[in-house]
């Protein structure tokens, strides 16, 4: 089992669903071709049967690199050639934590500006994931501070009402890249890999040196237990420098802090903007934020009710690749095809199950593993070719019409406010929801271009503006249409503001830092669809307002300039005052009688 | 030197422009003026939005024929009917005829200026800008096909400057004693044409008027005393003429039955917009041409021909995109040059040179080139003037 890790394997990861606990990954045919590879292993059984498979490769690479070595790799002498053995003798194993702290742009941290937000972004996702998983109205605080005698360190402290953390898992869960909950399931959640929070903390270590210092409480007649770790990042395994009970005034939650090389700012991509978009698509929550420049923040509570719970389900055939096909089918508990494919997939009744396996010439109650070594593809095919109902879509936990205009109200003083939410639809295999809100007026600076707030599983995303498939669906739409000025290939201009949330129990990230979505052609017509909806709604009230706007300017116009005409007459004829009004007054019902008459 | 030869007043009567300050006179005025609101007054109490019919005022609604010598207004009305989109322009409309009334019954005059800022006391109604009232005087003005004169409103604009030979017989302005002013003795100044010349009389033995666009050379006429050598009389328009200055030469010119001739800048502004106004009016104020036009003017100069004549090729400027639209603008749509295929000679001539010349372009062969050798020999031969 051997994936590459780029969006699409990301996806396959999901749907394989039975991802074994550790990560690690491998420079296999890295060498060679030139590409990072990274194995994931479950069993002892499997990694010795894995180590074998290594041998193996080996073995096939270093004939390849003979073969390689007869045929040209002889035409310059300097530098001496590598051998295969000596190239043997290089490679090893490369832990998932090593991986990334030579990668960390992979995961958010390119910059010093970056990695502050990045940092906090992790820490708040996770509370939020945890809060909302509980049943619990979140409240969180963000707190930065700068660090003393340094220009660029700061200590970032994130603090939640969640849950709790029990004992044992604090480590893992902090002290290991790729250890969580929600990456082996299919189940709308911010989180999606397990490698933010400690990549976080691993970055922390790299730039400062310091552990991570965790206490976590999961009640009031529970002890809180606090924590300071390091990652070993060969081993990929925290590394436990304290492990205490501490007294905690706060009853129940979790809090992480760390100090980092970081750089402060406000404004665009920061974690002010974070914090506040966060806030429009989570309008449940409260959030604090205590800023090193004094300039603190609250973000109130803005919904009574937590969000409902998402559900998880199980793979859709449509979305899986062969590879994973293969995993599931040696891994499953079912002891034919048939009951693997109608009880490991969504979708899949017995009936389709045998069609399938008809299709693909194969006996039903033939054992999967044995499928999985010699007619998977044939199964693969078949499976594309038979007609499958789509994935059931109540697993799905958009955020809502209601408290989507309710976020933007919170944080935007507009004049209208619209939401729509789409029926959700199908992209590989997976279900999706589009919602796009739209906030027009008001104190929205009018003569900028309009402001396009993108939202994953409630998450903000302020990077990568550009590759992502909210923004190009945001050009695509011709806003003209809806009475809304738009240059060619720009964003609509005016007071406005847009907002779209893309819910997935598998969101197609083009990236592990998770910055932009990827444009599948489904995706993008979801997400215009839900625009167009908005702009129509806008036009509406666009020209509702004008209309309104006319019809003030003409009643004022008139009562403005008819006593003019009045006096004019009267100083011209010299009648009394009397018969002045009774003009005055005519004059007005006729003219408000005949207006918007032509002229 | 040219020989002295009368010229017959044009066959048109000098129609008589009453004076504002005449009883009769004023009395229609006022007339016209109420019997407009009583109309609008009648209107609104059946229930009718209240209209008034305006003659267009544009170079579309006029003709020309040149045995009526000057633009004659074409039927064409527009309707002003009370809406929303009017009211204020309307309101302002009525205001301004009873301000009318009020200065014709007061014996007053106001300047427009004066009405402008008279308006401030209307409160939302007032004008924002000077053109805004100035338009709307113009309406009233051809609603009621009178000059704006008759209804008390002055021009502030100066009239033109007068020197040679003549005597103009005025009344003094407190005591009413008539006056003689000799316009050859005004040294190295000039006399006035006031915005009122209808009570004007002349004494003169001049053998032409000589009408020049800039008082630059109105200044070298006068300072060479070019008046007493070629025995004429000498008047500067600066600019497109006053309707004062156009009544003004038009009654000295029918009087005493002299010839007018024009010397302006050979541009398409030149022909179009200074001589073609001084001789047959405007369209604008198409209503009142029939007295402020002089339909004996013609022209002297500078025409196209005259620039290679008189080799100027290195004394013009090219013509710009501005010349070039006016001067295709009135061979099509004027129906002045529309008439006289000389006139059209020229302008495609000129637009063919592809140049404009100015009056002070003979300075190119000497300051006084222009007074001791173009000027004679133009006049020598008056019936080559352009119409």
């Amino acid at each position: 089992m051997v994936i590459k890790l780029n969006p699409e394997q990301a996806v396959l990861f999901g749907a394989g669903g039975r991802g074994g606990k550790a990560a690690v990954a491998e420079p296999e045919e890295a060498s060679r071709k030139g590409r990072t590879v990274i194995r994931l292993s479950t069993t002892k059984a499997e990694r010795q049967q894995e180590k074998a498979e290594q041998a193996k490769a080996e073995r096939a690479a270093a004939r390849e690199a003979k073969a390689a070595g007869n045929g040209k790799g002889s035409k310059k002498a300097p530098p001496a050639a590598e051998t295969a053995q000596s190239m043997a003798a290089k490679q090893r194993e490369i832990s998932v934590s090593e991986f990334f702290t030579k990668n960390r742009h992979l995961l958010g941290f390119d910059n010093p500006r970056k990695a502050l937000l990045t940092a906090v972004k992790e820490a708040v996702d996770n509370s939020l994931d945890a809060c909302d998983e509980s049943h619990i109205l979140p409240d969180i605080t963000v707190e930065i501070r700068a660090v003393e005698g340094y220009e660029d360190r700061f200590t970032v402290a994130i603090a939640d009402n969640g849950p709790g953390i029990v004992k044992q898992q604090i480590p893992r869960i902090f002290g290991k890249l790729l250890y969580g909950s929600k990456f082996h399931r299919l189940r709308q959640s911010r989180g999606q890999q397990g490698i933010g929070i400690s990549a976080a903390g691993m970055y922390g270590q790299l730039t400062t040196g310091k552990p991570m210092r965790i206490i976590s409480r999961t009640g009031k007649d529970k002890p809180a237990h606090y924590f300071e770790i390091h990652i070993d990042t060969a081993k990929n395994e925290p590394q436990i420098l304290k492990d205490e009970e501490k007294p905690w005034e706060v009853e129940r939650g979790t809090r992480v802090e760390f100090e980092l090389e970081a750089k402060f700012q406000r404004g665009r991509q920061s974690v002010d903007e974070y914090l506040q978009q966060t806030a429009v698509a989570n309008p449940h929550a409260k959030i604090v934020y205590k800023a090193p420049d004094g300039q603190d923040m609250e973000f109130p509570r803005g919904a009574k009710d937590a969000p409902p719970q998402p559900r998880e389900i199980k793979p859709h055939p449509y979305g899986i690749e062969l590879g994973a096909l293969m995993h599931v089918l040696r891994t499953t508990r079912s002891r034919n095809v048939c009951g693997c494919l109608s009880q490991d997939f969504s979708r899949v009744s017995p009936q389709s199950a045998r069609k399938i396996c008809e299709r693909a010439g194969i006996e039903p109650k033939g054992r999967p593993s044995r499928i999985a070594a010699q007619e998977a593809e044939r199964l693969y095919r078949a499976i594309q070719e038979t007609k499958l109902m789509n994935p059931p879509t109540d697993c799905l936990a958009p955020i809502g019409e209601e408290a989507l205009v309710a976020g933007l109200q919170k944080e935007f003083k507009a004049d209208f406010y619209t939401a729509v939410t789409r029926s959700p639809a199908v992209y590989r295999g997976n279900p999706f929801v589009v919602e796009a809100a739209l906030a027009w007026g008001g104190e929205l600076p009018a003569d900028e271009l309009g402001r396009v707030l993108r939202f994953a599983n409630r998450v903000p995303l302020l990077y990568q503006q550009g590759s992502c498939s909210i923004w190009e669906s945001v050009l695509e739409v011709d806003w003209k249409n809806y009475h809304v000025e738009q240059s060619r290939g720009a964003p609509p201009s005016g007071p406005l503001v847009i907002t779209v949330h893309f819910a997935s129990v598998w969101v197609p990230f083009t990236s592990e830092s998770k910055e932009a979505i990827a444009s599948y052609p489904e995706v993008v017509k979801e997400i215009k669809l839900a625009l167009q909806e908005c702009g129509r709604r806008v036009s509406v009230f666009l020209s509702r307002r004008r209309r309104e706007l006319e019809e003030e300017r003409k009643k004022s116009y008139i009562t403005k300039y008819i006593p003019h005409i009045g006096i004019g007459l009267r100083e011209i004829l010299g009648f009394p005052e009397k018969e002045e009004q009774k003009i005055v007054k005519q004059l007005t019902n006729i003219l408000e009688k005949t207006r918007g008459g032509v002229e | 030197m040219v020989k002295r030869k009368k010229v017959e007043a044009p066959k048109i009567s000098l129609a008589a422009l009453r004076d504002a300050g005449s009883p009769a006179g004023r009395a229609e005025t006022v007339g016209h003026i109420r019997k407009t609101a009583d109309k609008m007054v009648g209107e609104i109490h059946r229930g009718d939005r209240p209209n008034l019919r305006f003659p267009i005022r544009s170079l579309n609604n006029v003709e020309y024929d040149p045995k009526v010598g000057y633009f004659e207004l074409l039927g064409k009305k527009t309707e002003r009917t009370l809406a929303y989109s009017t009211v204020k322009t309307f309101a302002q409309s009525v205001r301004m005829m009873a301000a009318a009334k009020t200065n014709i019954e007061d014996e007053e005059i106001c300047s427009k200026r004066e009405m402008y800022y008279n308006s401030k006391a209307w409160g939302e109604c007032r004008f924002a800008e000077q053109p805004e009232s100035d338009t709307v005087m113009d309406d009233i003005e051809a609603l009621f096909g009178v000059n704006r004169e008759q209804l008390g409103f002055v021009p502030d604009e100066k009239g033109g400057d007068v020197a040679g030979k003549l005597m103009i017989l005025d009344r003094d302005a407190q005591s009413g004693k008539p006056l003689k002013i000799d316009c050859t003795k005004q040294g190295s100044g000039a006399w006035s044409i006031p915005s009122k010349v209808e009570h004007l009389g002349f004494e003169t033995n001049a053998k032409f008027i000589l009408v020049v666009e800039t008082s630059a050379l109105f200044q070298r006429l006068v300072y060479h005393g070019y008046w007493d050598k070629a025995n004429c009389i000498v008047i500067s328009m600066g600019g497109v003429p006053t309707r004062a200055c156009r009544r003004f030469i038009r009654r000295l010119a029918d009087e005493k039955r002299i010839p007018v001739y024009v010397f302006t800048d050979g541009d398409p502004y030149g022909y179009g917009n200074i001589y073609r106004t001084l001789k047959v009016g405007s369209g604008n104020a198409a209503h009142i041409n029939r007295f402020f036009c002089v339909p004996q003017a013609s022209y002297l100069g500078v025409t196209p021909q005259d620039i290679i004549d008189f080799d100027l090729k290195d004394a013009t400027h090219p013509l710009e995109d501005v010349d070039i639209k006016r001067a295709k603008d009135a061979l099509k749509n004027d129906p002045f040059f529309k008439i006289y295929p000389q006139w059209q000679a020229a302008i495609n001539q000129m637009i063919e040179m592809g140049v404009r010349v100015e009056q002070q372009a003979f300075a190119k062969h000497g300051l006084n080139y222009v007074i001791n050798n173009y000027l004679p020999k133009k006049l020598a031969h008056p019936e080559k003037f352009l119409p």
